[in-house]
């Protein structure tokens, strides 16, 4: 999205497809996939000896590593992060000679996969990264991995040794399709050029549509040299194994029923929503506000519905608010969209909404009776069927209204849940709390452009809970795998894409360090990304867990000889800034987002708060512990232990 | 608790599931490198155990094998199974054999036995009662093909073994619909 796009109304600018965007493929019906018959090269007409149409501008041979580029261009893509090698040379040579891609050199492989996260999540668009054979591969896994669970889609080409030495122990070899077939939704090893643009419009493809995921496309060194001919996005194969069947009109007007019976209802939303576009949002706002149902949302779909809306009841999980929890665990009928019933989510699952129907809507028809058994399982795009839900909901209501007295009750109840303001903390004149750190960079930041990323721990729930979105797409975690370190790249990615925006990594000391050489990468391609390290000098979110599950035995859980992160920020060729009272958070925040150069700011905080509210593990939702609570070291039982 | 208990799990499934059955799962994957891995990786990564496996292709103008997976589960953890083979990019459908009624069922088993005097007539005699084929023979041994359901086929072993029963081969099941209709 450019600067353009985000000038104007910000609830406008969400509305509006990212410029530039690649247009979605459209869902082929479950028919076509049936009938659908593999073309064979020949028919394709990208075998060798067959006669080629000459047509095209591009109809002259090329070499594999141009016809990669070629078919990246024609997929709209503008940014590659990656990390040049022996096996990726011959594509770095044909990327030299043109301009019409940028790209974004890392410092490890891994970064290159979150920082393409970054990009794809703040865009819509498929994120692009770029590696070499061997350890390439491997350092990118996690950053997949981390994006096969969020279903964030991407496309990682690794180079590969020349086909003659696979499988010999080459130099810088390793299986990369094997390794990586268990963390992508699908790889492929490029047999010969005559079918490398073929593979690459099918993986951008299958990235972006159904439930997105992350694409490998493996190339031998000796293909990228072969010659051969374009083939045009329009001619390429596309396989049909992405189904999205057109919405169940008779589970939709099921869903209305209950719907309309409720008197405790609840939606239950996720990054199933953010995943599909503003147009998924839009719905879902119009079906909040014209039901006046309570809304509670996953970390991964914050933003989707705005945070200052009437019926927001927060985060729910682990660290949940009360009044979502509870409302879940109370609640007559849940409508869980783009949602996936994770365990963060449900804790006790035999105690989990004992009393509700549940509606699920999910893309993914195995996510739908996966944890929870559901009464009606919706399988479609998340916007469509919202979108579907709420013409029924119009149809019916014009024919006898809906009795809106019904929730009276329970927003009463909702209310007394919000009254116990679970999210409260003792703050302090003398340090820093974490969550008032927060608390402040939120309120310096508003009226501004803001995307926030995040790593993994107690700083990324704190930021969950008191730094609030109002739109999709500007909030970036890592949600599934919880990969500390991912939030520094992430924020690159989310730069390179929105060059003017304020772009934050929420960190915590610990995380920011798994991934701190970008920080190079930031100074060289002037990103200039704001890191806010809540500095503890603990490992937060471990230290925690030992404290109310392990009898406050701080096993390795404290970081000593941490480095000096403004010197380090100095060392780096960016700007380091550090606050250690209250009185002079402000002033620091304020001039961290004057600078336009990358920034490590160091935070001091006070360095024993615990993240509350929590549901024990082993828990239910309503056996939640708060801010005022005393630690006993009962917490958790011999089973829940086992979850953490 | 008491059903926390018996799940062994801190996140117990307390809905009835069902007792564990048998399932036939046919998968019709497209025939190319790594469809094979994918599918028999994505049941084995989940914990589910597969009790047999045949492939072969089986249309070459399509390009098209067929996979067919015998497993243990639950309804709802088949259900499952299915959902997640039906992810896979390669897989074009996953037929679910164990719910067709009409549907005959297939399996090959080479049988080799090493025996003489009333030993190698008694073999003869069961092999011709189980229509099991003499596909090789020697002065002192025979190996016979026979082709049936898994029970057929379990018997004839059983009823071989004290007749000098030295070494079986068998297939995994094969499956196809009765009648008109195709998968």
């Amino acid at each position: 999205m450019t600067r353009e796009s985000m000038s104007g109304a910000r609830e406008a600018s969400f509305l509006t497809r990212p410029k530039g965007a690649a247009p979605q493929d459209e869902g082929i019906s479950p028919e076509a996939k049936k009938d659908f018959i593999l073309r064979s090269p020949a028919q394709q007409g990208v075998t060798k000896d067959a006669p080629q149409e000459p047509c095209a501008e591009k109809a002259a041979t090329r070499t594999g590593a141009e016809i990669l580029l070629d078919a990246l261009e024609e997929q709209g893509v503008e940014v590659i992060f990656g990390y040049p090698g022996g096996a990726v040379l011959p594509i770095y040579d044909a990327l030299y000679k043109r301009d019409t891609i940028r790209h974004i050199m890392v410092r490890h492989e891994q970064g290159a996969a979150h920082a393409a996260e970054g990009y794809a999540r703040s865009t819509g668009k498929v994120g692009v990264l770029l590696v070499t054979s061997g350890p390439g591969a491997t350092n990118a896994v996690t950053g997949l991995t981390d994006a096969l669970l969020d279903s964030i889609p991407l496309v990682c080409i690794t180079g590969q040794v020349a086909r003659p030495l696979i499988g010999t122990d080459a130099f810088q070899e390793c299986d990369t399709v094997g390794i990586t077939r268990s963390c992508t939704k699908h790889n492929y090893l490029v047999a010969s050029a005559h079918t490398l643009a073929t593979v690459v419009h099918e993986a951008f493809h299958l990235a972006r549509n159904g439930r997105p995921g992350p694409i490998v496309i493996d190339i031998p060194k000796d293909v990228q040299f072969e010659k051969a001919l374009y083939t045009a996005r329009a001619d390429a194969r596309k396989r049909n194994c992405v189904v999205t069947p057109p919405v169940d009109r008779a589970k939709i007007e099921q869903a209305v029923d209950l719907m309309r019976r409720a008197r405790r209802p609840i939606l239950y939303t996720g990054g199933g929503v953010i995943n599909a576009g503003p147009k998924a949002s839009e719905a879902l706002r119009a079906l909040t506000a014209e039901t006046n149902f309570p809304l509670t949302s996953t970390l991964m779909g914050l933003g989707a519905y705005p945070a200052s809306g009437a019926n927001w009841l927060g985060m729910l999980g682990m660290h949940g608010s009360l009044e979502a929890n509870s409302a879940m665990h109370d609640c007559d009928l849940m409508i869980a969209i783009g949602s996936r019933f994770d365990d963060r989510i449900t804790g006790r699952l035999d105690a989990f909404s004992p009393q509700s129907r549940k509606i699920h809507v999910d893309i993914d028809p195995s996510s739908i009776n996966k944890n929870v058994r559901v009464d009606i399982g919706v399988v479609g795009d998340a916007g469509a069927v919202t979108e579907a839900l709420l013409a029924e909901w119009r149809r019916r209501n014009a024919a006898a209204p809906h009795d809106a007295a019904r929730l009276d009750a329970w927003w009463k109840q909702i209310g007394r849940w919000r009254s116990r303001k679970s999210f409260a903390y003792r703050n302090s004149d003398r340090a820093i709390k974490p969550q008032y750190a927060i608390e402040r960079l939120y309120a310096l930041t508003r009226g501004r452009d803001v995307f926030v990323t995040t790593e993994v721990g107690q700083h990324q729930m704190w930021a969950a809970q008191h730094f609030h979105f109002n739109e999709p797409n500007r909030w970036m975690t890592s949600g599934g795998l919880g990969t500390m370190g991912y939030g520094l790249p992430a924020a690159l990615g989310a730069q390179a894409a929105h060059p003017d925006a304020l772009v934050i990594d929420i960190a915590g000391d610990a995380s920011v360090q798994m991934t701190m050489q970008e920080m190079s990468t930031a100074a060289q391609h002037k990103l200039p990304v704001k890191v806010f390290i809540l500095n503890n000098a603990y490992l937060g979110m471990v230290r925690q867990w030992q404290e109310l599950l392990h009898g406050g035995r701080y096993s390795h859980s404290y970081s000593d000889s941490l480095p000096d992160f403004v010197k380090l920020a100095e060392a780096y060729g960016c700007v380091g800034l550090r606050a250690e009272t209250p009185a002079e958070l402000d002033d620091r925040i304020a001039e961290m987002i004057a600078v336009k150069r990358p920034v490590l700011f160091d935070c001091v905080v006070t360095r024993e708060e615990n993240v509350f509210p929590m549901i024990p593990s082993g828990a239910a939702h309503n056996e939640m512990l708060f801010a005022n609570h005393v630690v006993t070291g009962g917490e958790t039982d011999e089973r829940g232990r086992v979850l953490v | 608790m008491s059903a926390t208990e018996r799940a062994g799990s801190v996140y117990p499934v307390t809905r009835d599931e069902g007792a564990a059955a048998e399932a036939i799962l046919a998968v019709i994957v497209d025939n190319e490198p790594g469809a094979l891995a994918r599918v028999v990786g994505l049941i084995s990564a989940r914990g589910y155990n597969i009790e047999s496996l045949t492939v072969a292709e089986t249309d070459a103008l399509k390009h098209t094998s067929r996979i067919t997976i015998v497993t243990r589960g639950t309804p709802a953890k088949i259900e499952q199974i299915k959902a997640q083979l039906g992810r896979i990019v390669p897989v074009r459908r996953v037929l679910d054999v164990t719910k067709e009624a009409e549907c005959i069922k297939r399996e090959l088993a080479l049988v080799k036995v090493v025996n003489g005097g009333d030993q190698r007539l008694e073999s003869m005699r069961l092999a011709d009662i189980f229509r099991a084929r003499v596909v090789d023979t020697t002065h002192a041994s025979f190996v016979f093909e026979v082709t049936g359901a898994r029970e057929k086929i379990n018997t004839f072993i059983d009823l071989m073994t004290p007749l000098g029963l030295k070494e079986v081969s068998r297939t995994g099941l094969l499956s196809i619909r009765r009648g008109m209709e195709t998968d």
